[in-house]
């Protein structure tokens, strides 16, 4: 090795230490631990180390966590669906429809700005919304329209869609905000000077080239309300068990923690499946792109 | 400005909507902070301070304040100095498994907290750590890692090539360069990224849950308080929350903005 690539790699050696080394064993470890610990045994009160699938079969053949695995991937579905019927125009109307860079700006900022402040006060002001006593019921009891309050809101699955749904949606605007802007105006407008009515210029021209941006945030959205614990808690019911709330019991009063780590490495793989998917299909979007 | 064609109208009324749902659930909070009744429902029953009083004079609750800044403070120090280090190797350099590397750092932004929380508590159990507000920081600075590397690599990315190169050429040592040349371009996107880990850390839920000891975290308090119902204390502070993180991260998004 010469003197120069012998330092280069020095220098190489030397910045790169800090983070591979943190990474390794703050989290390569962690998540192989976890990984093992799956199939493990649990001879009450304690966990043996085994290797044996009892964990995993005993997941996907007791309909008790069945159930809860399916609820999970359908209300994580709905919430990515609504989300992206929400955000959507709202992405569009900021790109195409605000015609000032400023207003636009500061639009954008206040969109994005919710997604960073407080995910728990955020969830938790939907239980002061939607509660027996809360702001919805009492305000159409004073101005007279129902005598009882509604219990359609609170402690069950569509609670729990409309707080994810609020919490994701920024989620969802900002790769769309990304990719509607990269559109070259002048796309659209060829496609309506040869004719096409807007939402033939939509189906044919926009979307297609927004899809990029659909994948990005129906994929973040997907996997972090795929995993979320503090709506099922706060404003989900007794049908509004999740799978983090299965976990949460497996290392707490369930006390079975091989089973957990099955669980956990369950919501691991399928989070690494669908981010797998997702970055082919955004890679044959952008060859799409040409 | 032309006029807007019926569908445009339509849009305009659905992102109005939107916008109104992402900001009135906050302003209720806000409003009922101050509301002299200790439910929350209309009618409201006449302006008090309190509420806040109530959590000003509630010890548990500033201890557990007390222990989320703390938490939060050293979790973005050591988010900071792993993530730069990283970003810069990353940048730098080609090296077998770098794209490997840097989609294992990124992972925590899209994978739910509570897989890292529970592979991290299986370690720390192997390896004999107690659980405690340490074991936090350390959750938290891993799982954080992902946002100071993404913003100062996107940072890193429009450096121009030409510039170091010329440092090199002047004659300046590769530490030199950094400190003159790379840091002060790259300093608003480490900035920028400390505040959001700040308010994340400072937010974080699902790793600090399985993680913590006997103290807890702010929003661990919060979380366990509402478990058994509401109280409007919890809207007084977190109007606080609501108001001081939403400073920081208009601070932040403004610190990591491309400037053209």
């Amino acid at each position: 090795m010469s003197v120069q690539r012998r330092q280069r790699f020095g220098a190489f050696a030397a910045l790169f230490s800090v983070p591979f080394l943190w990474a390794l064993v703050f989290m390569i470890v962690p998540y192989l631990v976890m990984i093992s610990v799956s199939f493990w045994t649990r001879q009450f009160p304690l966990f043996v180390p085994d290797f044996q699938f009892g964990n995993f079969v005993q997941i996907f053949s007791d309909p008790q966590y069945t159930t809860v695995i399916l609820r999970t991937l359908k209300i994580a579905a709905l919430v990515t669906l609504g989300a992206l019927a929400l955000g959507y125009p709202l992405a569009y109307f900021l790109v195409f429809t605000v015609r000032s860079e400023g207003l636009r700006n500061l639009l954008y900022m206040s969109v994005i700005v919710p997604l960073w402040v407080s995910y728990l006060l955020r969830a938790y002001t939907w239980k002061i919304i939607l509660g027996t006593d809360g702001a919805v019921n009492s305000l159409l009891r004073m101005v007279g329209l129902i005598d009882e309050p509604l219990t359609v809101f609170l402690y069950n699955q569509t609670s729990m869609v409309i707080t994810l749904v609020y919490i994701f949606v920024p989620f969802m605007v900002m790769p769309l905000f990304a990719v509607l802007s990269n559109i070259p105006k002048a796309l659209i407008e060829a496609s309506e000077d040869l004719g096409v009515g807007p939402f033939m210029t939509f189906w044919k021209v926009v979307f297609p080239l927004s899809l990029g941006g659909v994948v990005a945030g129906a994929t973040m959205t997907f996997c972090l309300s795929f995993g979320d614990f503090v709506a099922p808690v706060l404003v989900g019911g007794p049908d509004g068990t999740m799978v983090a709330n299965l976990l949460q019991s497996q290392f707490g009063a369930a006390l079975n923690w091989p089973l957990g780590s099955a669980l956990a490495t369950l919501v691991l793989v399928l989070v690494l499946a669908v981010l797998q998917v997702s970055s082919r299909m955004d890679r044959a979007g952008r060859v799409g792109l040409g | 400005m032309h006029a807007l064609r019926w569908w445009q109208k339509g849009m305009v009324g659905v992102s109005v909507a939107v916008l109104a749902f992402l900001y009135l659930p906050i302003v209720i909070l806000v409003v009922f902070s101050f509301n002299d009744s200790s439910v929350t429902s209309f009618p409201l029953a006449g302006f008090t301070l309190r509420w806040y009083q109530a959590f000003l004079s509630n010890a548990a609750m500033l201890k557990a304040l007390a222990n989320s800044l703390t938490v939060a403070l050293f979790a973005t120090a050591v988010s900071v100095i792993v993530g730069v280090t990283a970003a810069l190797a990353l940048d730098h350099f080609d090296f077998p498994g770098k794209r490997l590397f840097q989609n294992v750092i990124l992972l925590p932004l899209s994978l739910p907290g509570i897989v890292t929380g529970i592979a991290m508590l299986n370690f720390y159990k192997q390896i004999g750590i107690p659980q405690s507000l340490g074991a936090v920081v350390i959750g938290h600075a891993t799982a954080l890692l992902g946002v100071v590397v993404s913003q100062v690599m996107a940072r890193l990315a429009k450096l121009d090539r030409r510039v170091l190169e010329a440092s090199a050429d002047l004659g300046a040592a590769p530490l030199e360069t950094f400190f003159k040349v790379v840091l002060p371009a790259i300093r608003t996107s480490i900035l920028g990224s400390a505040l959001l880990c700040f308010t994340l850390s400072f937010d974080e839920i699902p790793v600090t849950y399985f993680l913590t000891g006997r103290e807890v975290t702010l929003p661990i308090y919060i979380y366990s308080t509402l478990r058994r119902g509401i109280t409007p204390e919890i809207n007084a502070i977190g109007s606080v929350i609501v108001a001081v993180s939403f400073v920081l991260i208009v601070l932040s998004v403004t610190l990591l903005r491309d400037r053209k």
